[in-house]
């Protein structure tokens, strides 16, 4: 990934984690990681953002949550699990509330391992997702010639 | 009397990390209700119990909460230990009570941030977490984790600091106290900020016991209950007092985590003058029996933890009462009455930790 045309935008969301990957996610964002100088934002509004957050594991409460938030993404969009939760139900995958990984409901492009992941490998994903989303870009342009 | 409208506050929401869901009902701009729903990190790792030995489940308690991680897993290890009447070496429960004070003030700087960014002044949310990164650091070099540690483990410690870096952890808090001071000035001092979080979610001294409150919460509105007072882990040889304010509203809740913040600080190097010599740990053996109920202080108030045991190496029942739970009731007594701008601020001023609450 040389040169991307635009400022990447996320989404965070907590499905359904215990804090240490969202307080992490956080932390890339404040003056130490700074995510920010390269353009990326955490916004609110899911249909601003270009990259979906996501920590935890998927349960029946929150899985209309997650695909509402997918849902109102637009086009290209990418999906980053965050976490040993998000990518198979890790340490809680086990408890009778935990459907398991992300990927049960919406589809992931990324994932990020580590309990709770490190600020810098939680990086290292979103800038591989900035890869997929150039290619994802790509193709739709194709498609539109 | 205006028309009533229905606005659902979260689950994903700008200002919380967590999905707090609340639907607000508006006269105008005027909240007159709230009707929280919960369930959305729901994990039910009580049960886990069954599935993992007593040992075992030290880690998924830890996990409880990634914030005060260190608490829990604590309160869990000593509930076990009373039931297996455990005596742990003292330089265990010291090195104990540091890392349990410097979760403290990390968790209230976070919370300092993020009432900061609730209120839109994002640069002091930044220097805070800035000042922040210098406690993880303390954490990284002494366990290895940033958040989630795993040092504790029934009858002791699995890892010890030496004296050289304690006296290095001293000269650390040193330059967190000189940054975290023009920091706090801005929270106690500012004209705008004051605008906004004096007499803003008034809790009484008789509301807050009512409703059970707990934590700063509670010592906000003026009652002075700290379970630290108990004299678990070291806490019994310390000198500190609870910390108190009288007015009960956001203002005063920000001044009690900001006096613990040094409270804490002041705490750690009692802890590091103090600390004696020798092993961090006792052999364990046999499986726990019995039943025991222990009480400690987390970062946002009492959190009780109840174990029972039947002398195999699963426990039959664990359970875990957090700060937070409390703490929705007198949130749902704030919020009628206020503006709907002030929602977020008032939903940040318990310091909810959803994902505790709901395990």
């Amino acid at each position: 990934m040389s040169y991307l045309p635009k400022s990447p935008w996320l989404i965070h969301y907590d499905a359904s984690s215990c804090n240490g990957c969202d307080i992490e996610v956080l932390a890339c964002l404040t003056p130490l990681y700074d995510v920010e100088r390269f353009g990326v934002l955490n916004i609110g509004n899911p249909k601003h953002a270009d990259i979906f957050v996501i920590t935890g594991s998927v349960n029946e409460q929150n899985k209309p949550v997650i695909q509402n938030l997918y849902n109102q993404m637009a086009e290209p969009k990418v999906v980053v699990a965050i976490g040993a939760c998000a990518t198979s139900g890790g340490i809680f995958r086990e408890c009778y509330n935990v459907q398991g990984g992300i990927d049960k409901v919406i589809p992931v492009d990324v994932y990020v391992p580590g309990c709770a992941a490190r600020p810098e490998s939680i990086i290292d994903g979103v800038v591989k997702a900035l890869g997929v989303l150039e290619e994802k870009h790509k193709n739709m342009t194709k498609v539109a010639k | 009397m205006g028309e009533r409208t229905i606005i659902p506050f979260g689950p994903q929401h700008p200002v919380l990390p967590e999905p707090l869901h609340l639907d607000l009902i508006l006269e105008d701009e005027k909240v007159v209700g709230a009707v929280p729903s919960i369930g959305f990190v729901h994990r039910g790792l009580e049960k886990l119990v069954e599935k993992r030995d007593y040992h075992e489940m030290m880690y998924v308690i830890e996990r409880v909460c990634g914030i005060c991680s260190f608490i829990h897993g604590q309160g869990y290890v000593q509930t076990i230990e009373e039931i297996m009447k455990i005596e742990i070496p003292d330089r265990a429960k010291y090195l104990r009570t540091i890392w349990a004070e410097l979760s403290r003030t990390h968790s209230h700087l976070l919370w300092l941030g993020l009432m900061a960014d609730a209120y839109g002044f994002e640069s002091l949310f930044m220097h805070c977490w800035r000042v922040r990164e210098r406690i993880l650091d303390i954490f990284e070099e002494t366990t290895g984790g940033r958040v989630i540690f795993s040092v504790c483990k029934v009858g002791g410690l699995w890892k010890d600091i030496d004296n050289d870096t304690l006296k290095r952890i001293i000269s650390e808090l040193k330059i967190i106290e000189d940054e975290l001071k023009p920091l706090t000035d801005v929270f106690i001092k500012d004209f705008s900020v004051q605008k906004r979080t004096r007499g803003i979610g008034v809790l009484t001294y008789q509301e807050a016991i009512d409703l059970g409150a707990a934590g700063p919460t509670l010592r906000g509105s003026g009652v002075a209950l700290d379970m630290r007072k108990l004299g678990y882990a070291a806490y019994g040889e310390l000198d500190f007092e609870p910390i108190v304010e009288k007015d009960g509203d956001c203002y005063a809740r920000t001044l009690v985590r900001i006096r613990e913040i040094y409270q804490s600080l002041d705490l750690i190097r009692q802890c590091i003058s103090k600390i004696p010599d020798g092993e961090i740990e006792v052999k364990v053996r046999g499986n726990p029996n019995g039943e025991y109920l222990s009480r400690i202080e987390q970062a946002r108030g009492q959190v009780i933890y109840y174990a029972k045991a039947n002398g195999t190496k699963y426990l039959d029942r664990f359970r875990v009462r957090t700060p937070t739970f409390a703490n929705i009731a007198p949130l749902l007594k704030m919020l009628p009455g206020s503006e709907l701008a002030d929602v977020p601020l008032l939903a940040l001023t318990i310091d909810p930790c959803i994902s505790c609450t709901e395990r």
